[in-house]
């Protein structure tokens, strides 16, 4: 406007309208910054007085951060105190996948810091699969001194990876207590879910591992302990600058075992090389004083996850070492059967024991031809004959007298047939044959139905009989302690180590059988006689104590009929598993067990050595030079 | 002795103006408290920082004594070099983090963005103050056009703060040197019905800065995270702050370029709501001084000259204290005589010596 139009005619007056015109402008930028400071100063009021509270918050979850310290997990003792799982500190190199750059490259260039083997690589690739990239995962564990002073001087070149000193887990008795120990690993998907639904989650905040098998599992809750809170200061970096407070976790509480460490470990070497189970339990307690599953493993394969190729070794192997012959194996008991057949005859006053009966070798029944295997038949049979050399005729004749049902009724009482509810997970059941079990088990009509004829040979434990070692040892001790039974339990007592209070897990009675003291006296007596002048008793000829003992045989491959039985004949894996059940002393039972050594023959032969060792070292303490032979 | 004492005093003293130079002193000591804490106590940062504003005081007095009408002559050919400079980079500048801002002329590398902060107002209060007389709308284009080449060359480094900062010191100026009122309606309307286009011809960085600031917390720890952490900062502190060294925000390094850009998050949370307004009291006291020298300045070109340091400097101010509190995106603007660097202080001292320059030879213009 008149801006446009200046004259140079009135140039002073002009300048002056300039002054004031540019004073006017610079009044309104005046004006301006005074707006926006206030715009400014509302923000700070809004930010520093309104909003307070909210952003005080915010700087203060930014600033404390709260650490989880995990707990010492308990350790894992026999009932002498001697170490079964214990835990040590040591140092671990570990990468945070999501802060390495390129993953690969980075080990590569540890290799040449400290010693990475293939194995270390293998499993290192597992654990990423199975983790979050933000998780810390060993690449090495147990580094030495010098190892680590190595990778001290070069860290700075490794971005995302730590030396960290842990606490590991270790099991010096190995193989030996694979099965009973078992092993912790590293928790997975699966086991969070189940921490989170128990509402246990939180503890495990600063766990890496859990018990996956054996007491490490079933008394996870115990071993655990709680989990301390640290709250530190941190930095953006996330590095803790200063503890601000701190609750100390409370260490996991130890374990006391009722297992001998020196029993089960002559058991496991009392097998050799042959592949078997044992289990021994105090009659007076349900204690279970040796449980041994061979071949086994070595747990601490598996503490920091298992390298695929020793995964698939034990996985794949023949020999099963992963399987827990003594709680999940089920075998048919044979002969082992016939001292609780004779049981069932007196309880239900179907024989008395003075009868007689012939046993001409073989047994007719619906002109099918049970066999017993000698070549001299035995002639005339009583019942403590029967069971002291063992007659099969005997026994044919007596399931067919009793019946099916009766018998699954009476073995039932035994703990034949269902799961011990031993304190360790994994167990098989079994199977009891009856005729509703039969019922159960098949679809086809024909199937369902029960034959007569397939009662003779469950007689003598053969046919559908299927058990456990371990239902074995825990009717063996029923029987060595006159019908009184108590759960198997491996854990002797729980230790808080701090207050040093011990929670004793209490023998559990099952049940009282009420079996009469004479009807135990006769078929306790037979099974003193095998020991002594029947099956077993090149065995235990020099043996300064009393055992009462029964062996047995149990089929892997049925014979044909007119067939007989050759060993050297059979290919090894099809050859019959032999079988001894034991209690000493014979008078005043401290121990019962039961011993399956597989495809190895007849039970006296294989079988019975082993318990003799046994034996021999829980009540003479005599430590054996070499593995049980077989006689 | 005493006299020579006294001439010398008069003649360090002769062309300084005590109420900005008290101002200027306020601020940086203010800064330097700010800076002790934010860099953890490192009196070497501190010790650096006061270097820098010995040089850049020094600088101030240097300017401060030079007559008005020799900065005049100044104008064209350091406008000129600061144009070739800018292709000179836009040609043959190093990158240094994405953006191409430096140039290497042998001795050392310089950023020419830099001079034509100064450059830039200078040679349009010169063209305003030569056709004084006879200023037509063609001026006001002319001088836009001025404007705009090395505004066009600093975006294209790019540089969207300095460019911003040049575009506001010449902006200020053509307001000041009278551009019609229905000009700057049609301008106004015209810039935000190109909004649009600005949007879609913004780098992708500068685009995420401007999403950011609408919503911080969707990029919380890329983007997002300086001004939701330089927020918390600020939110935490409160009325009366946590204390001089005592922001956790700041000690425990949760606040990025703490020392520089996002000083002002440390001096908010450890002063408070009370800091804040005596923070912006100072300022205020040292533009209010700035202005009346400006308000009294004899010749066109001096008025525009001050005007537009004066404004720029109030720019600096608002755009870095926004940015830390989250009403204006990040770009890369110090808080004048606050953060730490000698680069932004002598160029703002300068500034304050040309102001100085312009009040203290008043008379001998006049005269």
């Amino acid at each position: 406007m008149s801006e446009l139009s200046i004259n140079p005619g009135i140039e002073i007056r002009d300048s002056e309208r300039e002054l004031q015109r540019f004073r006017r402008r610079l009044v309104l930028l005046g004006i301006f910054v005074l707006a926006l400071f206030g715009l400014l100063f509302l923000r700070f009021f809004y930010l520093q007085v309104v909003q307070h509270g909210h952003y005080s918050t915010l700087a203060e979850a930014n600033r404390i951060s709260v650490l989880p310290i995990a707990p010492h997990r308990g350790v894992i003792v026999d009932r002498n105190g001697v170490l079964l799982a214990h835990n040590y500190s040591a140092y671990t190199l570990e990468i945070t996948p999501s802060k390495t750059g390129n993953l690969e490259a980075t080990i590569d260039e540890l290799a040449g810091i400290v010693e990475i083997t293939p194995r270390d690589r293998r499993r290192f690739r597992k654990l990423l699969e199975e983790s979050k990239r933000f998780e810390s995962l060993p690449i090495r564990t147990r580094l030495s001194d010098e190892e680590i002073a190595r990778f001290a001087a070069h860290r700075y070149r490794f971005p995302g990876v730590e030396a960290r000193a842990r606490l590991f887990r270790q099991y010096p008795q190995g193989e030996i207590f694979s099965h009973v120990v078992g092993h912790i690993g590293r928790i997975n998907q699966r086991e969070i879910e189940r921490l989170e639904k128990s509402g246990r989650l939180a503890n495990y905040r600063g766990s890496d591992y859990i018990g996956k098998t054996g007491l490490e599992q079933s008394y996870e809750e115990f071993l655990h302990g709680t989990t301390g809170v640290e709250e530190v200061e941190v930095d953006s970096g996330g590095r803790a600058v200063r503890t601000l407070s701190r609750t100390p976790p409370v260490s996991g509480n130890n374990l006391v075992l009722n297992i001998d460490a020196g029993l089960q470990e002559v058991a496991y070497n009392a097998f050799g090389d042959r592949r078997g189970a044992l289990v021994a339990i105090d009659p007076r307690t349900g204690g279970v004083l040796a449980l041994v599953s061979k071949p086994g493993f070595d747990p601490n394969l598996f503490v920091d996850g298992i390298d695929p190729q020793s995964w698939n070794e034990l996985n794949g192997s023949p020999d099963k070492p992963l399987l827990n012959r003594a709680a999940a194996g089920t075998y048919p008991p044979g002969s082992t059967f016939k001292p609780f057949m004779a049981l069932a005859a007196l309880f239900y006053g179907k024989r008395p024991a003075q009868q007689v009966i012939n046993d001409p070798g073989y047994f007719m029944f619906g002109g099918h031809r049970f066999r017993d295997g000698r070549p001299v038949p035995l002639g005339a049979v009583d019942m403590h004959r029967s069971i002291v050399v063992s007659s099969d005729v005997y026994y044919y004749t007596l399931a067919n007298e009793l019946g099916i049902d009766p018998i699954a009724r009476f073995m039932e009482k035994f703990g034949f047939g269902s799961r011990t509810g031993i304190d360790i997970s994994g167990e098989a059941a079994g199977v009891l044959p009856s005729t509703e079990w039969k019922m159960r088990r098949f679809s086809r009509p024909e199937q369902k139905k029960w034959y007569a004829g397939e009662t003779i040979s469950v007689g003598i434990g053969q046919g559908y009989n299927s058990y456990t070692p371990l239902q074995l040892a825990s009717a063996t001790a029923t029987l060595a302690n006159d019908g009184v039974m108590y759960r198997p339990h491996i854990v002797n007592h729980v230790e808080d180590i701090r207050t040093r209070e011990k929670t004793l897990i209490e023998p559990e009675p099952l049940r009282d059988l009420a079996l009469k003291p004479e009807h135990l006296k006769i078929v306790k007596d037979a099974m003193v006689g095998v020991n002594k002048e029947g099956t077993s008793a090149r065995v235990f000829a020099d043996a300064p104590y009393v055992a009462a003992g029964k062996t047995g045989t149990a089929q892997v491959i049925a014979i044909k009929q007119g067939e007989k039985y050759v060993e050297s004949r059979v290919a090894e894996r099809h050859r019959d598993h032999a079988w001894f059940i034991a209690y000493a002393p014979a008078d005043n039972p401290t121990i019962a067990l039961a011993v399956i050594a597989e495809n190895s023959g007849f039970g006296a032969r294989a079988a019975a050595p082993v318990a003799r060792q046994v034996l021999d070292y829980h009540l003479l303490g005599i430590r054996p030079k070499q593995p049980a032979e077989t006689d | 002795m005493p006299s020579i004492l006294l001439r010398l005093s008069r003649f360090m003293t002769r062309h300084i103006d005590g109420v900005l130079l008290s101002a200027v002193f306020l601020l940086m000591f203010t800064g330097l408290l700010a800076l002790l804490s934010a860099s953890n106590g490192n009196y070497a940062r501190v010790s650096g920082q006061m270097m820098n504003m010995m040089v850049a005081l020094a600088v101030m007095w240097v300017f401060a004594n030079i007559p008005p009408h020799y900065l005049m002559r100044l104008a064209v050919p350091l406008f000129a070099t600061g144009c070739l400079l800018l292709i000179g980079v836009a040609v043959a500048g190093d990158v240094v983090n994405g953006a191409r801002r430096w140039l290497d002329i042998g001795v050392t590398r310089i950023q020419p963005s830099e001079l034509m902060k100064i450059a830039v107002p200078l040679m349009l209060a010169w063209y305003f103050n030569r056709n004084e007389a006879s200023l037509r709308l063609r001026n006001y284009a002319i001088a836009t056009v001025m404007l705009s080449v090395p505004v066009a060359l600093i975006l294209r480094q790019p540089d969207l703060g300095t460019a911003l900062l040049i575009s506001a010191s010449g902006g200020y100026l053509i307001f000041l040197a009278g551009l019609p009122w229905r000009i700057i309606a049609a301008l106004t309307a015209a810039g935000l019905a190109s909004l649009p286009f600005a949007w879609s011809a913004m780098h992708d960085y500068q685009r995420q800065r401007v999403l950011t600031l609408l919503d911080p917390s969707a990029d919380p720890l890329g983007s997002g995270y300086h001004t939701i952490q330089s927020t918390i900062a600020v939110g935490s502190g409160g009325l009366l702050g946590k204390g001089w060294m005592n922001g956790t925000q700041t000690h425990l390094d949760f606040i990025p370029e703490r020392t520089t850009d996002f000083i002002f998050a440390v001096y908010a949370e450890e002063f408070g709501l009370l800091g804040n307004a005596v923070l912006l009291a100072m300022y205020l006291f040292l533009l209010g001084r700035a202005m009346v020298i400006t308000a009294n300045a004899p010749t066109l070109f001096a008025r525009l000259l001050a005007g537009s340091i004066t404004l720029t400097f109030f720019t600096y101010a608002f755009v870095n204290i926004g940015m830390v509190s989250g009403i204006l995106p990040v770009v890369g603007v110090p808080l004048p005589l606050i953060s730490y660097g000698g680069t932004s202080l002598v160029s703002i001292c300068l500034g304050f010596g040309i102001l100085m320059s312009i009040h203290t030879h008043k008379k001998l213009v006049q005269t």
